[in-house]
């Protein structure tokens, strides 16, 4: 089939950046996106242009690398799929289709596709962890969980950090992303004893990157590749407010 | 080149433990004054520096995605292993030591082995500590499920997601320490070359892929724990950045490489559908505890998978392995595939593919249970093939996708540059001509949280240590040879594209030195490579600049490096003159097809040290020897 894109690109940080069109032909349904943008940038390089930049490691699905914004949709029309495995049997000949990067304040664009996540990372470090050192652990099977209750914790668990979540929310926010890892820990009997602490200080890095509110509309769950459920959310509020309300740091 | 393998006194059993008394402490309050550089965030690296960082060392840790939680390792799927026994199917520590040296053919270190056996239980508490949410029983206890090469259940999983979990789980630890001031993380940073001062690893050039900006960083020891080569063919399961360049730098500073042509065909993985495929697509080993291989009895046979009547398929890993059936090991399942489809009866449009069949445990413990144990994978199967699995049966097909050569390590985990200690994937120890399945996160773990956090003491404790500074001749002179590469690289403006050259080398290295190899193809490829790189460094096109972003060149750096690394692997196995793992040269089999073994000539690890570039590396040999587990022909019939 053949296909127009338009493209965003911008050089770096400070470039202003603007859509480019580019005509494409010949892509085969078996492809996958990434693998069409691959072709693309082999004939850009073959006439001496510079190749559209974008993220992507593993292309499973679970590296959480890649992080398109397709037709206005982070990764694209497929539910529960992340770019690197939507496939082109999904796009029709003469298409024209929109690639952006993610958008939003906390996560800067670097050049073309390519934005800055570091924030994420920032936030776990606040408090995204169970405080234990290697070594002088209690034997595995001496802490039993609930099958139900590890289920719930690893549904939260299987985030990948990719911030779809935060490029689709009208707000930027990034509840869902710091409710899921707020989740996992208070679905598991470890680390019970720093909960108070985590979710305060994970939020209050989460405002300090510039993510802003959560207000309830919940493209966050319709756009995000490993469909983690909203309840994340008004877990990680049940947590900060048990804080507030206790005392308790 | 001096092959000293520090391999401690005393019986098997002991040597961890009289060798952990034996070795020399840093003091606490010492310890501050030690800086370590380690290169890579998966498991073994996050590991590590979290593990160093807790001691007291300051870490400096680099990673070349924008995060360290994105490391190759978070591909991991089907699980760990471990000796825990809590099935009480018979398993014990000696058990999985026994399975894992037989699983690599005789071809690893004992004493590294058995102490990876006796670490494997700390493993899970460690991680079952940190919140990993492992599967679990209705009890509350942790679940267990088989993997190939093994007739106990001792695999570890969460989901089919088990390296994210475990990964995540080494990276919170390492945000802790981050938090805490304790490392400094240097994301979307690359190491483009070693830094060797007074014959010890001093620190690294390192080239930062925002800006371009190439810098050095300096410290008391380097740790490499960088991943494997796989990606060389170009097709693999690795991720797209996977790369040889750490440890092909070190290896042209000095360090020995060991058994670089010991690679891994994975028997699953989705077929290349076309010239387009940029990666393949592993689906876990842990299919074939519930998926059963298969052809059509006959290669004309083009009906259906569900119309071909049992008594016209052949289940040829259980009728030709009855004992362990479809969990046969890697390296037969993945001959075993060829072979059938050698003979013509391959499924498929392209014939390059077999069944993997869920029918039959579909049928027995409904279509729920198959959905809670593989639910991802199937999932990920139909995005990929259009297929759905719960009806029609998967067609897979062997891909590429672990390395077990890796640099020289000796027990301590110390390449023979002093002071460069090399971990996980990118280190040749534990797994010997075949890796089974769920070990490799195993051992990368071991290496990073409980084996280097005390070897590294050791080498602080055992001699003094000059400071260095970064703009000393030898951080110059090597910054310098790394920023003019990057420049004639961009300086060719030739006529030919980057993947262009690496897909090309890709297909040498597949035929010639992939699943199956002989001499004279081998000689081919001797031939093929150094043609293509001369062509490479005369037509390869790099566009953009050096001071930028621009991954056009970060692949550039990464493919020259492969088409050197690859000439080595064609020496090491031309050189391996028997059929041992993933290692099958063709005058070397049984009448039935077998890999041929030989203990006398070669029961040795090959350790290559650079000559230059202008020679062919020479080949050293560790020899090994089996005290506990006699050589054996491994036979899984
Ligand atoms: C699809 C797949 C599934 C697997 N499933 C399993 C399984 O179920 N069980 C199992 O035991 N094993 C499995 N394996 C194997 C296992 O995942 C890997 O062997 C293991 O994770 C490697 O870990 P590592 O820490 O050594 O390296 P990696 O996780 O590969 O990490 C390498 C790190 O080094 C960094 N790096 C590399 N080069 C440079 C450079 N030049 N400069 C700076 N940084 C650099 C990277 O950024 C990264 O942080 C699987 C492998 C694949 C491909
Ligand atoms: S590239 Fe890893 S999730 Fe898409």
């Amino acid at each position: 089939m053949n296909l127009t894109l338009q493209m965003w690109r911008q050089r770096n940080l400070s470039d202003e950046g603007g859509m480019v069109q580019y005509e494409i032909s010949d892509v085969s349904p078996e492809m996958s996106f990434l693998e069409m943008l691959d072709i693309l940038n082999e004939s850009l390089i073959a006439r001496g242009q510079e190749p559209v930049a974008f993220d992507d490691d593993c292309r499973e699905g679970i590296c959480g690398m890649c992080s398109l914004v397709i037709n206005g949709i982070p990764h694209g029309p497929d539910s529960g799929t992340t770019v690197c495995q939507l496939h082109m049997r999904r796009f029709q000949d003469g298409d024209t289709i929109y690639i952006e990067p993610w958008r939003s304040r906390a996560f800067p664009v670097l050049r073309d596709l390519i934005v800055d996540r570091n924030a994420f990372d920032r936030i776990i470090q606040a408090g995204g962890y169970i405080s234990v050192n290697t070594g002088g652990t209690p034997d595995a099977n001496a802490i039993p969980v609930a099958k139900s209750e590890a289920d719930l914790s690893m549904d939260a668990a299987s985030c990948i950090g990719c911030g779809a979540c935060v490029a689709a929310c009208p707000n930027a926010s990034a509840m869902l992303f710091v409710g899921a890892k707020v989740s996992q820990f208070r679905h598991l009997p470890q680390g019970h004893t720093e909960r108070a602490r985590r979710a305060t200080r994970m939020v209050e890095q989460m405002d300090a990157e510039g993510f802003g509110n959560c207000t309830n509309h919940y493209e966050c769950m319709a756009v995000c590749p490993k469909e983690i459920d909203v309840r994340v959310i008004a877990e990680l509020n049940q947590e900060f407010l048990r804080t507030e309300l206790t005392g308790s740091e | 080149m001096i092959l000293d393998a520090k391999i401690p006194e005393g019986p098997m059993a002991q040597k961890w433990d009289n060798h952990r008394f034996r070795m020399k402490l840093v003091n606490p309050a010492n310890k501050r004054k030690y800086k370590v550089i380690v290169v890579g965030t998966g498991l073994a690296g996050a590991s590590a520096s979290a593990s160093l960082a807790e001691l007291g060392y300051r870490v400096e840790n680099f990673c070349f995605q924008d995060s360290a939680r994105r490391a190759h390792s978070i591909a991991a799927q089907g699980g760990i292993n471990a000796a825990k026994n809590y099935p009480n199917d018979g398993d014990s520590i000696y058990r999985l030591f026994y399975d894992t040296v037989k699983g690599g053919d005789f071809r690893a270190r004992e004493a590294n082995v058995y102490r990876l056996a006796q670490l494997s239980n700390e493993i899970i508490d460690q991680c079952v500590a940190q919140g990993v949410p492992f599967a679990r029983e209705y009890g509350g206890l942790l679940d267990n499920r088989s993997f190939g090469g093994a007739q106990v259940s001792r695999t570890f999983y969460a989901r089919g997601q088990t390296g994210q979990q475990l990964l995540l789980g080494a990276y919170s630890a390492l945000m802790r320490q981050v938090g805490l001031g304790n490392v400094t993380l240097r994301p979307r940073t690359e190491m483009l070359d070693l830094v060797v001062v007074g014959g010890r690893a001093r620190g690294i050039v390192v080239r930062d892929l925002i800006c371009g900006d190439v810098y050095c960083a300096s410290a008391d020891a380097v740790v490499l724990a960088t991943g494997g080569y796989g990606n060389v063919f170009y097709l693999s399961t690795n991720a797209m950045g996977s790369n040889v360049t750490a440890a092909h730098r070190a290896f042209k500073r000095g360090a020995g490489f060991a058994n670089p042509c010991f690679t891994q065909i994975h028997p699953t993985c989705i077929p290349v559908s076309g010239d387009h495929q940029s990666k393949l697509t592993l689906m876990s080993e842990s299919l074939r505890n519930d998926g059963r291989v298969w052809v059509p009895k006959d290669g004309d046979d083009h009906r259906a998978a569900p119309e071909i009547p049992e008594e016209d398929r052949d289940y040829y890993l259980e009728r030709r392995y009855p004992s362990f059936g479809n969990l046969v090991p890697r390296d037969v399942a993945s001959r075993a595939a060829k072979q059938v489809c050698d003979e013509g009866r391959g499924v498929g449009s392209s014939g390059l593919a077999v069944y993997l069949d869920f029918a039959d445990s579909i049928e027995r413990l409904g279509r729920d249970a198959i959905n809670q144990r593989y639910g991802n994978l199937f999932h990920m199967y139909e995005k990929i093939t259009d297929e759905n699995p719960y009806e029609l049966p998967m067609r897979i097909f062997p891909a590429v996708h672990y390395t077990m050569g890796g640099l020289w390590v000796d027990y301590n985990l110390m390449s023979t540059i002093p002071g460069l200690h090399v971990l996980g994937e990118a280190n040749f120890s534990d797994h010997g001509a075949n890796r089974l399945g769920a070990s490799a996160l195993m051992q990368g773990l071991a290496d990073g949280y409980f084996i280097i956090p005390y070897t590294i003491g050791h080498y602080f404790a055992s001699g003094s240590f000059e400071p260095v500074e970064t703009d000393q001749k030898e951080f110059e002179d090597t910054k310098k040879s790394a920023a003019d590469r990057l420049q004639r690289l961009l300086d060719v403006r030739g006529g030919r594209s980057v993947d262009s050259f690496h897909k090309e080398l890709g297909q040498i290295m597949w035929e010639h030195c992939g699943m199956s190899r002989n001499e004279g193809g081998l000689r081919k490829a001797l031939e093929l490579i150094p043609a293509l790189r001369e062509e490479f460094w005369r037509n390869v096109r790099v566009p953009g600049g050096n001071g930028e972003l621009n991954q056009s060149l970060e692949k550039a750096g990464r493919v020259a490096d492969f088409l050197e690394f690859g000439e080595v692997m064609c020496l090491d196995a031309i050189g391996r003159k028997e059929s041992c793992g993933g290692h099958f040269r063709e005058e070397h089999q049984t009448e039935e097809g077998e890999a041929l073994r030989d203990d006398e000539g070669c029961s040795h690890a090959s350790v290559w040290e650079y000559k230059g570039d202008d020679d062919f590396p020479v080949m050293h040999k560790e020899p090994l020897s089996f005290d506990l587990v006699k050589p054996s022909v491994r036979s899984y019939k």
